[in-house]
């Protein structure tokens, strides 16, 4: 699409956005993928008209104001990217456009400090573990706060798991055939601190010696994802330079995580960490990817057969293009059957911290991913991902069904160490 | 003012997140899947229901207005184009499968329904929809019918036309109609044939009556690659003249090769010229003995490369690589203009032939991708949009390009359309007698030209008459 982008005024970044705009022909074929554009069903909340809002936006012929709203609405899922035969990166129009806008708008003050709350709390572990249980006795007062905070409200789980830190290094079982990082994660490590221990152990057990650098912090992908790209930015400094170079690679398990930092280069544009950037970005691995390309030992059959539903999470299947390494993970293990979610490639509503910010459309894509799992009746869930895992988990709920869902390496873990996984 | 008369009376109808004011509302919908035309409305209503569409046609009719209908804004040739003085009828919400039967093979739909949505409904029961244009996981219905749209696979099923019983329509006027039925066989004259292809201009199609077929038994698709267009063009003739009759056949140049390659991976030969891509369809026995006498064929027709799809998902990325390669093409160029030619088969490699030499001559570069099979050709002329007189070359050349078509016995849309883009060779191709004769029947149905004003035939082409065509087709801008 023709355009007349600014493109040296926006910075480093200019370029990057200015070229998916150039590569869109508007031909449409990204419609039938986004979750926005089937639930809403109108062009300014689909990827084309986006780009095309984006675009007069940043040509000035309409204001950041009367776009954003159709902006904010997109889940950032990706899927348009796996549909779109023109190559369109949208990931990079969509990011730098969010920080771009964030410079100037405006929002209300609930909003604003609902957001605050979110990007003070949920990359720090810590801080985030005290708001929980803080927002658990805030709960009793629902009805009298303001509508933006309390879908964060619900959100909350009813306990947190208690769990020993990860040490900082574990050592292989037997031979050693790689060294790896494992990148713990912010919002993970509080809600589900057990999908460390479990890539931890399955990675050991497979040949693996995993680093846990101990002053690690969040990877900056929430940030990045929702405009705050100083923040992103001074997150992912920090990972920079307390993770070790002399790994195979950097492992993580949330989809999002992994899509952040692949994205570090763009974020990183011009600016003096960005060759360290990309040495870092090219190391990200999900953990799915690295154990399919390194090859895992059989495990012993489950204890009795087991029809599982793979959940792609957007992050991995659209953002990253990993589809078949989990399900082939999933399929070494003896007595587990796969089965196929219809509308897989829809996103579940997360998408981050989406569910937070547009709780609406959230619970309709949460509502219609339920109703697609449970129509293939499944015993159990997998996904790749924290933020699908509560959401599905809460939609599940919602349905009055109590299916476990399990992360990829949670499975493989239990299914190592011949435990059930029936339930949660 | 009329138009503005109209707005307060659809605001009273309406709630206004179906009836879209604001700028960045209706920027998104200021164009269709051709880019170089932008018109902005004056609103968008997102009909909900039937009869919000019949009551938005009467209102217009009563105030004046022009309207035009839209699904998913795929069409190629600017067919749902906005009037800037008017407004769009947005049908995509009005999805529904009223009825589907199984026995009679047939789908009660409405026009926002998207085609594969249909396909997809009907899967469970053994039956597809079988008209396959390239856009079909996005295209509506109602888009298919408005263009009589095709696809690769119209060369054994026949395009759109040949899958509509029957539809109920809301007219210009706002008089709603019933055309056709459940029946193949109807009385009297076609008036369900008339609709079809009519790119809007006798209204909006509210219930499409359609044909399902059995899913094929079968299917065997073979990729063949050669080293020069006009040798896969004599290809598609040698098979047709061996008396078969294949569901698709369809031909890729170099460029449409890469491009498509950066966008699936389909494992399309890189280094040929040309690949042709022929998919024999039916019941397993009949595709088997097909197949053998296909494969002869092909190795006599000079062919390196020959592949056959080896499962459905092989030939899915086969049909992924094709069905996108319009699309994909925007990798290779910032802008393009895709012809939609028809050439009788015969000609297909001397039309080939002379669009290379046409290429070469405006140094312009063509990429080729079409349905060979009924000489439908798709020539997408490249160019930079940023470089002054870059996109007037351009259509020079595509002007070139259709009025080689018309010179050879053919036609200047197979599939996508008149629309706003053809439009101006529309004299080329018939007489003003021709053109006048089409005005009046459109005046018969639309006296006011209200229904998608301005595409196929001109606005205001009233009073045409074979004196006056001239001035009213330069008319247009």
């Amino acid at each position: 699409m023709q355009h007349a982008i600014p493109v040296v005024e926006l910075g480093p970044q200019g370029l990057a956005m200015a070229k998916a705009v150039d590569s869109c022909v508007h031909c449409g074929l990204c419609l039938a993928a986004c979750p926005t554009y089937k639930t809403l069903g109108e062009e300014m909340d689909s990827p084309r008209g986006r780009i095309f809002l984006m675009k007069e936006a940043l040509e000035g012929s309409l204001t950041t104001e009367e776009v954003l709203p159709y902006v904010d609405r997109c889940l950032g899922c990706m899927a348009c990217v796996t549909a779109c035969p023109s190559g369109v990166a949208y990931g990079d129009l969509l990011a730098p456009f969010r920080a771009h806008a964030e410079k100037t708008r405006h929002r209300p003050v609930m909003e604003a400090a609902a957001r605050l709350l979110v990007r003070t709390t949920m990359p720090y572990p810590r801080r985030f573990r005290s708001a929980v249980r803080l927002g658990k006795l805030a709960r009793v007062a629902r009805p009298l706060l303001p509508p933006a905070l309390r879908p964060m409200l619900d959100m909350l789980p009813d306990s947190l798991p208690a769990s020993a830190p990860l040490p900082e290094r574990i050592d292989t079982q037997g031979q050693r055939r790689a060294r790896v990082a494992l990148l713990t994660g912010c919002v993970q490590n509080v809600l589900a601190p057990e999908i460390n221990w479990a890539t931890a152990r399955v990675l050991a057990r497979n040949g693996v010696e995993v680093v846990i650098p101990r002053s690690q912090g969040c990877c900056g992908s929430l940030s990045l994802h929702t405009g705050e790209a100083d923040q992103a930015r001074d997150l992912a400094r920090h990972n920079l330079r307390v993770f070790p170079h002399d790994v195979d690679a950097i492992i993580t398990n949330a989809a999002g995580c992994g899509s952040g930092m692949h994205e570090y280069p763009l974020l990183f544009a011009g600016q003096p960490d960005e060759d360290a950037a990309q040495v870092f970005a090219h190391k990200v691995m999900d953990i799915s990817v690295f154990l399919y390309q390194l090859g895992i030992e059989t495990p012993p059959p489950l204890p009795q057969p087991v029809r599982v539903a793979y959940h792609d999470a957007c992050h991995l299947a659209h953002a990253q293009r990993i589809t078949a390494e989990p399900r082939s993970l999933l399929v070494t293990v003896p007595n587990l059957t796969l089965v196929e979610i219809p509308e897989g490639d829809l996103c579940c509503g997360s998408a981050g911290t989406y569910n937070l910010e547009q709780p609406d459309t959230a619970r309709q894509l949460g509502e219609r991913k339920a109703h697609n799992i449970l129509a293939v009746e499944p015993q159990v869930i997998a996904a790749g991902n924290i933020g699908c895992i509560m959401q599905i988990r809460k939609h599940i709920r919602g349905q009055s069904q109590a299916l476990p869902i399990l992360h990829t390496i949670t499975i493989l873990d239990r299914a190592y160490a011949g435990l059930p996984l029936l339930s949660e | 003012m009329a138009l503005e008369t109209l707005i307060s009376e659809l605001t009273a109808r309406i709630p206004p997140e179906r009836l879209l004011q604001q700028r960045p509302q209706l920027a998104p919908y200021e164009s269709d899947a051709l880019t170089s035309l932008r018109a902005r409305p004056r609103a968008v209503l997102l009909a909900g229901t039937q009869e919000e569409v019949i009551d938005a046609v009467r209102l217009c009719h009563a105030h004046r207005v022009p309207f035009v209908a839209r699904g998913s804004g795929t069409s190629l040739s600017g067919g749902s184009l906005p009037i800037e003085d008017g407004i769009v009828i947005a049908l995509n919400r009005l999805n529904r499968i009223i009825a589907l039967d199984p026995r009679q093979r047939l789908a009660v739909v409405e026009p926002g329904i998207i085609n594969l949505d249909v396909s997809r409904a009907a899967a469970p029961h053994g039956l597809y929809y079988a008209p396959d244009p390239s856009s079909q996981p996005i295209c509506t219905i109602g888009g298919n019918v408005a263009f009589n749209s095709g696809g690769a696979h119209c060369l054994k099923y026949g395009m759109t036309a040949n899958h509509v019983l029957g539809i109920k329509a809301v007219l210009p006027d706002g008089e709603v109609v019933q055309l056709g039925g459940a029946s193949l066989e109807t009385s009297g004259p076609d008036l369900t044939g008339f609709f079809v292809g009519s790119e809007g201009l006798f209204g909006v199609a509210l219930e499409i009556t359609l044909r399902l077929l059995p899913k094929p038994e079968a299917y065997r698709t073979i990729l063949a690659s050669y080293d020069s267009l006009a040798a896969a063009g004599q290809a598609v003739s040698d098979v047709v003249a061996a008396g078969l009759l294949p569901g698709a056949m369809e031909i890729m140049d170099r460029l449409a090769i890469e491009a498509a390659e950066a966008s699936v991976n389909a494992g399309y030969p890189r280094d040929a010229a040309a690949l042709l891509i022929v998919e024999l369809e039916g019941e397993a026995v009949e595709v088997d003995a097909e197949f053998a006498h296909l494969r002869r064929v092909i190795e006599r027709s000079g062919a390196g490369e020959i592949r056959v799809a080896a499962d459905e998902a092989e030939r899915a990325r086969i049909w992924k690589g094709r069905k996108g390669a319009f699309s994909a093409v925007g990798r290779l160029s910032p802008n393009y203009i895709v012809q939609d030619g028809v050439v009788p088969r015969s000609k297909l490699g001397e039309a080939l032939q002379r669009i290379e030499a046409l290429s070469a001559a405006h140094g312009t570069r063509v990429a080729n991708v079409f349905h060979a099979g009924d000489g439908n050709l798709h020539p997408l002329i490249l160019y930079d949009g940023r470089v002054p007189g870059a996109l007037e070359r351009a259509e020079d050349l595509a002007g070139e390009i259709i009025h080689m078509c018309i010179e050879l016995g053919g036609s200047i849309t197979g599939e996508h359309g008149v629309g706003m883009e053809k439009r101006r060779h529309m004299p080329a191709m018939f007489s003003p007698d021709d053109l006048a004769l089409m005005s009046s029947v459109r005046r018969a149905v639309d006296p006011l030209e209200l229904a998608n004003r301005g595409k196929m035939l001109p606005a205001g082409q009233t009073q045409v008459t074979a004196g006056q065509h001239e001035q009213a087709v330069t008319d247009h801008g």
